[in-house]
């Protein structure tokens, strides 16, 4: 393994949950269902627009703010729910979010300011891209080729960049 | 025969909804939403930028550590999450038809100043368009965007659901560092660079 600080927090949740993985049809289904609902909502909150991203960053809308602060506001709440009634999963799993590990912080820095390019040039973030191409704005076929290569180039550097 | 019509125009209410721009009272609760309903299906944080990860791990692994994982175990799910996404835009897009983005004036005579000329559709077709690819314009936005994003996501560790969304919801310091970083560099390619290529 890799000797980075960072390495161990986004190693894809192997503790999280230790019974044996009951990766069913129908609980896939689930997440394949929620992920079209995803996409209706990607797409009729116009989220997933080049227009609207620019109006964005140009600060003349606050609407992508109201939607981006709204769903940060619910998503908080709900999660100090479960955290405050220690609820548990459908599966019967206990629920546990693992921190992530600030490290020196760089990685946060700039591979989020690295994205944030990305962001205004595409107009889109990884949900947006591929609900784009389900609206029939294929050529961003060509901008997932090239985020997965971005990836795997990141995948190879990792001990070599700062985190 | 009056309760078939409440159910009739019931139904006719639920399409037209579905069917027009939420506002954002809406979308952004919805959006929310999906943190929570991921978490009580089985624990799952939201995210989508792992799935290139997941991608890269099931076809070219090569010998980085970083992609030798199994990828079936931790990243089917997110995997089954983005092939609906893609579907979800699809139905959304036969529902919606042809859709123009009722931006603000101001962006329109922005954008106009830059030379974009077409407003139609989620994105300018001069250029997000195959036959724009091969453009300066077209490439930049496209080819050099799409890196970056992939690149970044993954040296941040998360994207906007993964950062913005989850990680904000969970009050964690990495993602406002993450968040403020989207925002400097998304301020940085809209003002100093767009203006460049455009």
């Amino acid at each position: 393994m890799s000797n980075q600080p960072a390495t161990d927090q986004d190693a894809p949740v192997q503790g999280a949950s230790r019974q044996a993985h009951r990766q069913t049809a129908g609980a896939l289904l689930v997440y394949f269902l929620l992920g079209i609902c995803f996409g209706v909502t990607l797409t009729q909150s116009e989220v997933l627009s080049w227009f609207r991203v620019q109006e964005m960053f140009r600060f003349q809308s606050p609407r992508m703010y109201e939607i981006i602060a709204s769903a940060v506001v619910v998503a908080a709440v709900a999660v100090a729910l479960i955290k405050r009634f220690r609820l548990r999963a459908l599966s019967g799993e206990p629920i546990s979010i693992p921190p992530k590990s600030l490290g020196y912080g760089v990685r946060y820095a700039v591979g989020g300011t690295m994205f944030g390019l990305g962001w205004a040039l595409t107009g889109a973030c990884p949900g947006p891209l591929f609900a784009l191409v389900g609206n029939g704005v294929t050529v961003m076929i060509v901008a997932i080729a090239s985020a997965l290569a971005g990836t795997w180039l990141y995948g190879l550097l990792r001990a070599k960049l700062p985190h | 025969m009056g309760e078939v019509n409440w159910e009739c125009s019931n139904a006719v209410f639920m399409v037209a909804f579905l069917s027009s721009p939420w506002p954002w009272y809406v979308a952004g609760p919805v959006i929310g939403l999906f943190v929570p309903l991921l978490l009580l299906v089985d624990g799952k944080l939201f995210g989508v930028s792992s799935s290139l990860r997941h991608v890269c791990a099931a076809v070219l692994p090569g010998k980085a550590d970083y992609f030798r994982y199994d990828w079936k175990r931790t990243g089917l799910w997110n995997l089954l999450f983005v092939a609906g996404i893609f579907v979800g835009g699809m139905i959304a897009s036969h529902w919606g038809g042809h859709r123009d983005i009722a931006i603000a004036d101001s962006t329109r005579l922005a954008l106009t100043k830059l030379g974009i000329h077409d407003f139609s559709g989620l994105a300018p077709r001069e250029v997000f368009s195959w036959p724009a690819l091969l453009s300066l314009k077209g490439f930049i936005s496209v080819v050099v965007g799409g890196f970056l994003v992939g690149f970044g996501t993954a040296y941040a560790g998360g994207c906007t659901s993964g950062h913005a969304i989850s990680g904000l919801a969970d009050l964690q310091l990495a993602s406002l560092i993450a968040v403020v970083g989207f925002f400097a560099g998304g301020l940085l390619a809209t003002h100093l660079i767009l203006p460049l290529f455009l």
